[in-house]
């Protein structure tokens, strides 16, 4: 392991301009798989945003639209869960590790016209998932709904791509290998095994000993999938954009290996208190106090990368969206380190409290950071710039304020909901009357979400279709000053 | 390039040993429980509920009812269930392995919008309670935010004798004159799903409370 800093690309040898053009057809060669794992990524993010919707008015309006089977919260939450996680998140999460991978490789993607089958058949896989849900045909664990047949779809598409990325890894031309090359082969190792895994054992056992493999599952799709390439987007897009390196090579890979050591070991806090042996929660506990480790080193070496340059929030929207992204994912380790304790978990266990913590990794964290590396990646693809500031504006702050409104409703409402559960005095329907309120303001957030996420959809249409501003200059909030160059 | 070996390695390795030691070694641990036999007293538990229950548990299923309910019941420690009678009356208990093995999937749940159902059988035994409570929760429970699952019931002409199984609905949720509403079979199955729910059996490793421990019951009536 090497302790020097630098920038992603600073093994460079060549000069400038071979360099330069170097990069564009190595972009050019993903421009097809990626931009199809965008636009279905973004469709699948509008149909979860109105489920989400949807969802979030049936917890204090359960008659509306209450004839419809495939509506009822039963089914609908399912629904926005997996089209949240595997219609935008996973596709979006190919697409810039694919991307990623052969900016960092140095090499031309070869044979795109495989990946692009691979995502049909993964967008195949997630419409007869989802459909399945809708229609009753689920099982009855979080996140691994999915009947058998869509699994299988899944699982292959994955392995394909990893298969690919592996490749291009195999055939690099740089040197040194880059701390976001590092995530990003985790996660195309992980996936795999997690998903694969998860799956098999599921439809081979029964009792308690399933809830654990259910609960395993979850927490090393959020805490070793989605975070790699959450972590590893922003490990490259941040220090691009800035032109400078990161701070501590050596804090970044003491995080990776901690990570990778121990968010495998976490999962088990979904069951404390459950009828499963008591070491289990027990070892999930001890591992998730142990990532301190990577959520200090992680964050400290985020905010030293950004010293000095937190302006470039006001200029940059890749470094606006990104950064909330990295911040909102050290809040959700320090949330999860928090409710790992048994005596916290007594109050926000079974709660909505754990429905804002899903979304912290998930919205606040991942979906900001793909944002964010959206606005990076889609002009160098289609060759022209994005078409209106204010549009990104827009954007970001529906998102950010709507996401953080519906978090804190979920949070406190969660909190509320726990406490009254505490007290045996109380019904379930004083209960609920309890957390009710917050759960409208809930809902409040996700209208601020609906026209945030209309607009990016629009926005990123005109640049699918080319209509955006010809190329030259980025699109930024503000014109900068001084300094930066790449953003 | 020698990074790679230790990239690879250590990433597999990392990830192996979480592997084995929380989705293998608890099904050697709990994988093969047996059911509690006592034999002189003819006592066995739990029980492998079949029939109509069974196809009950798979509308719970298709129906997500474990978005909203939790069937786990922890201990003292751990929150107001034993207090809230969720743990029942007869061995107020905490719920373990044991309690599960029949159970394909099993349906912990995550989450209690609603109360805890491990032990709904036992507390609400009227199977008439059950079907208005689905046809309508907030007939039964002002204010409850379940969702109705009224087509699991259908209307149908009254023709000679009133069926038995036709819901005691007054007020505003009544059918007109004429015609009643019943449960098709799905809510039949499930109804008795719900009802076979009774975990009220003492068991060694629960740690048995004393049966009049629990407090007096919280929930709807
Ligand atoms: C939106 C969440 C939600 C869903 C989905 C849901 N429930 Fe409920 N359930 C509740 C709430 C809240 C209560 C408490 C208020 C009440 O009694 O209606 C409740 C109460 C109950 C009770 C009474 C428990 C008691 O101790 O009095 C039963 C039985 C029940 N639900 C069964 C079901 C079944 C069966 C399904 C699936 C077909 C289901 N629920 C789906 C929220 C939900």
């Amino acid at each position: 392991m090497t302790t020097q800093t630098e920038t992603p690309s600073s093994s460079a040898v060549t000069s400038i301009e071979v360099e330069a053009v170097d990069r564009a057809l190595i972009d050019a060669s993903t421009r097809a798989p990626v931009m199809f794992f965008y636009t279905t990524a973004l469709t699948w993010l509008f149909a979860a945003t109105v489920f989400g919707v949807i969802a979030s008015l049936k917890m204090h309006a359960p008659e509306f639209l209450g004839g419809w089977p495939a509506l009822t919260y039963g089914r609908i939450w399912p629904a926005f869960t997996n089209t949240l996680v595997y219609g935008w998140g996973c596709p979006a999460a190919i697409g810039t590790s694919i991307w990623l991978m052969a900016r960092l490789c140095r090499v031309a993607l070869r044979s795109p016209a495989a990946l692009i089958i691979g995502g049909i058949f993964w967008n195949i896989g997630v419409t007869v998932g989802v459909i399945s849900i809708l229609s009753g045909n689920m099982r009855p664990f979080e996140l691994l709904e999915f009947p058998r047949s869509a699994a299988i779809l899944l699982f292959i598409a994955y392995s394909l791509v990893s298969v690919w990325g592996l490749i291009m890894f195999n055939k690099r031309r740089s040197g040194h290998i880059y701390i976001t090359t590092w995530y990003l082969l985790g996660a195309f190792f992980w996936f795999p095994w997690l998903y694969g895994a998860a799956n098999v054992m599921i439809g081979h056992t029964h009792g308690a000993a399933q809830a654990g493999i259910a609960a395993w599952y979850m927490q090393g799709l959020l805490g070793l999938f989605f975070t790699s390439v959450g972590l590893g987007a922003v490990y490259y897009l941040i220090p691009k954009v800035l032109g400078r390196p990161i701070h501590s090579y050596y804090l970044a890979s003491l995080g990776f290996w901690t990570q990778a050591l121990f968010a495998g070991w976490t999962g088990m806090t979904r069951l404390t208190g459950g009828p499963v042996p008591a070491w289990m929660p027990t070892v999930s506990i001890a591992a998730t106090i142990m990532m301190l480790i990577p959520l200090v080193t992680v964050t400290v070496n985020h905010v030293l990368t950004m010293y000095g340059r937190y302006d470039m929030v006001y200029y940059s929207p890749t470094i606006r969206f990104t950064i909330f992204g990295a911040f909102a994912w050290s809040l959700s380790i320090f949330a999860a380190i928090i409710t790992s304790l048994r005596s916290v978990d007594r109050l926000t266990h079974f709660t909505q409290f754990s429905a804002g913590q899903f979304q912290l990794i998930v919205y606040a964290f991942f979906t900001m950071v793909m944002f964010g590396s959206m606005y990076y990646i889609v002009p160098r693809l289609v060759g022209c710039e994005w078409l209106s500031a204010t549009f990104i504006r827009v954007h970001f702050w529906g998102a950010a304020y709507g996401m953080g409104l519906v978090i804190l409703m979920l949070f406190i409402g969660g909190a509320a909901q726990g406490d009254a559960w505490l007290d045996p005095q109380l019904s379930p329907a004083l209960v609920i009357g309890y957390f009710q309120p917050y759960m409208i303001a809930r809902t409040i957030g996700w209208l601020l979400i609906v026209l945030a996420h209309l607009i990016f959809f629009l926005h990123f249409l005109a640049m699918l279709f080319r209509l955006g501003q010809p190329s030259g200059e980025p699109t930024l909030f503000a014109a900068i000053e001084e300094g930066g160059d790449h953003v | 390039m020698k990074q790679f070996p230790v990239i690879f390695g250590g990433v597999f390795a990392t990830f192996a040993l979480s592997f084995i030691g929380l989705a293998m070694v608890p099904q050697l641990q709990i994988g093969n429980l047996q059911p509690f036999v006592d034999e002189d007293a003819g006592d066995i538990y739990p029980i492998n509920a079949g029939g109509q229950a069974a196809q009950g548990r798979k509308v719970y299923i298709a129906e997500g009812c474990v978005a909203c309910h939790s069937q786990q019941v922890r201990d003292e420690q751990m929150g107001a269930d034993l207090a809230r009678g969720w743990g029942d009356y007869k061995f107020p208990r905490r719920t373990v392995a044991r309690d599960y093995i029949y159970d394909q999937p099993v349906l912990l749940g995550s989450m209690r919008t609603g109360p805890d159902l491990t032990n709904i059988g036992s507390r609400q035994s009227n199977p008439m309670w059950h079907y208005l409570h689905l046809y309508s929760p907030r007939y039964v429970t002002p204010g409850s935010i379940m969702p109705p699952f009224r087509f699991l019931f259908e209307k149908r002409k009254i023709t000679g004798q009133r069926p038995d199984d036709a819901l005691d609905l007054t007020g505003v949720e009544a059918p007109e004159a004429g015609y009643a509403i019943v449960p098709k079979p799905e809510a039949k199955a499930l109804v008795a799903y719900l009802l076979s729910l009774d975990h009220s059996h003492a068991l060694k490793e629960a740690g048995e409370a004393e049966p009049a421990a629990a407090a007096q019951p919280a929930t709807s009536k």
